[in-house]
């Protein structure tokens, strides 16, 4: 390790939010193309946070999420998380399928799983969409920067907002004391609330954006 | 519930009869609770890594199995607590994604409850129930009055160990 979280300076904490912003930028276009809606994106948030706050964030930790996950190799490596609310996955997964939206089974409201049931068809849409989301904000990051990126094939699990984001957090901890990550929120429309998109490097991994960026040399 | 007292993630807490400690959203990390009947003192710690000795950091000992048991056990005993009396439960330990290329990261659930089990006994610290593994994340909550720790989770239903 040779940066601590502290070192960053606004302006490299500027790139890296521009980093989220061109990668979710694309990743919404993919999105939008597929489900053929408009995505707006929020401004992108770089984050420093310690762990005590980290499992509370995406709206409480026992909030039923869906969270896909994978991990990036090559030149850079680290995590990326797309992390949805099971009724917009629900909505999300219809639209793919061609289902239509009154089949919207899925109460946000209870936190029993069985009322948001994903079969396995389901559950592989939802992974290809992961792909698809991750494939292209990896790659517009990897024409950016010029470094050499690879996604691994997406898993996903669906259950408590605090036990997924404890995944990529455990991997900051044995380096450190918080987590840093990038986010960009998804929203379809005016108002609904699509999904949550982390990037989240190794540590080593920000110094080698940031080089090949010539932001530091 | 009266005197509720929340753990956060890499957290511990100790507390005197009444207080019900809760940790919200155990994945991989270990939940480690810690109850003497006689006194009804209680700890509870979240962990995210098995083992501090090999970590260069070690700043937050809340965050490592053995230094947070080791922690755990000094504040109840500091509140009264019979140190001879104290027995264990655990929960937590899941692997939240099954990975093919599976590194260590994706077994840390495992090894949380593996370093949590070892840790325990080598302080002759019964360890009477648990409830670790699957894929699932849990909510945990311990109660001073009964010692019970109640096990909640999301389509795998509630259960008290």
């Amino acid at each position: 390790m040779c940066m601590s979280f502290g070192s960053f300076n606004n302006y490299e904490i500027d790139v890296l939010r521009e980093i989220g912003n061109i990668g979710a930028g694309n990743a919404a276009t993919a999105l939008a193309k597929m489900i053929n809606k408009k995505v707006d994106m929020e401004v992108p948030e770089v984050k420093v946070m310690e762990f005590k706050e980290v499992n509370e964030m995406f709206g409480g930790a026992e909030l039923p999420v869906v969270g896909l996950f994978l991990k990036m190799t090559g030149d850079i490596t680290g995590s990326i998380m797309f992390i949805l609310e099971n009724n917009a996955a629900r909505t999300l997964v219809n639209i793919l399928m061609g289902k239509n939206d009154e089949t919207n089974n899925c109460n946000s409201d209870e936190s029993d799983i069985s009322n948001c049931y994903f079969d396995e068809i389901e559950m592989s849409a939802l992974k290809e969409l992961g792909n698809i989301l991750a494939g292209s904000y990896i790659s517009s990051l990897s024409t950016l920067t010029g470094l050499n990126i690879l996604p691994t094939v997406p898993d996903i699990a669906i259950d408590m907002a605090g036990a997924i984001i404890s995944v990529p957090a455990i991997e900051f901890g044995k380096i450190g004391d918080s987590v840093l990550y990038i986010e960009t929120a998804f929203i379809e429309g005016e108002t609904r609330a699509l999904g949550d998109f982390f990037l989240v490097p190794d540590m080593d991994s920000y110094e080698v954006l940031l080089k090949a960026l010539g932001v530091i040399s | 519930m009266e005197n509720t007292i929340k753990v956060g993630m890499a957290d511990m807490q100790a507390a005197r009869h009444p207080a019900v400690l809760i940790t919200l959203g155990l994945g991989s990390c270990v939940g480690i609770a810690l109850y003497d009947r006689t006194t009804g003192t209680v700890g509870l710690a979240h962990c995210m890594l098995p083992d501090s000795t090999q970590s260069k950091n070690v700043t937050n000992i809340a965050k490592f199995v053995d230094t947070a048991i080791d922690a755990l056990v000094a504040n109840m005993v500091a509140l009264g607590a019979n140190r001879s009396k104290i027995v264990a439960k655990l929960a937590g330990g899941a692997q939240m994604f099954n990975f093919s290329q599976s590194s260590d990261l994706m077994k840390i659930g495992l090894r949380n409850v593996m370093a949590a089990k070892e840790k325990l006994e080598q302080l002759k610290i019964p360890l009477i129930s648990e409830d670790t593994g699957g894929n699932y994340g849990r909510t945990i909550s311990l109660d001073s009055a009964t010692g019970i720790l109640q096990v909640k989770t999301i389509g795998y239903g509630i259960k008290e160990i």
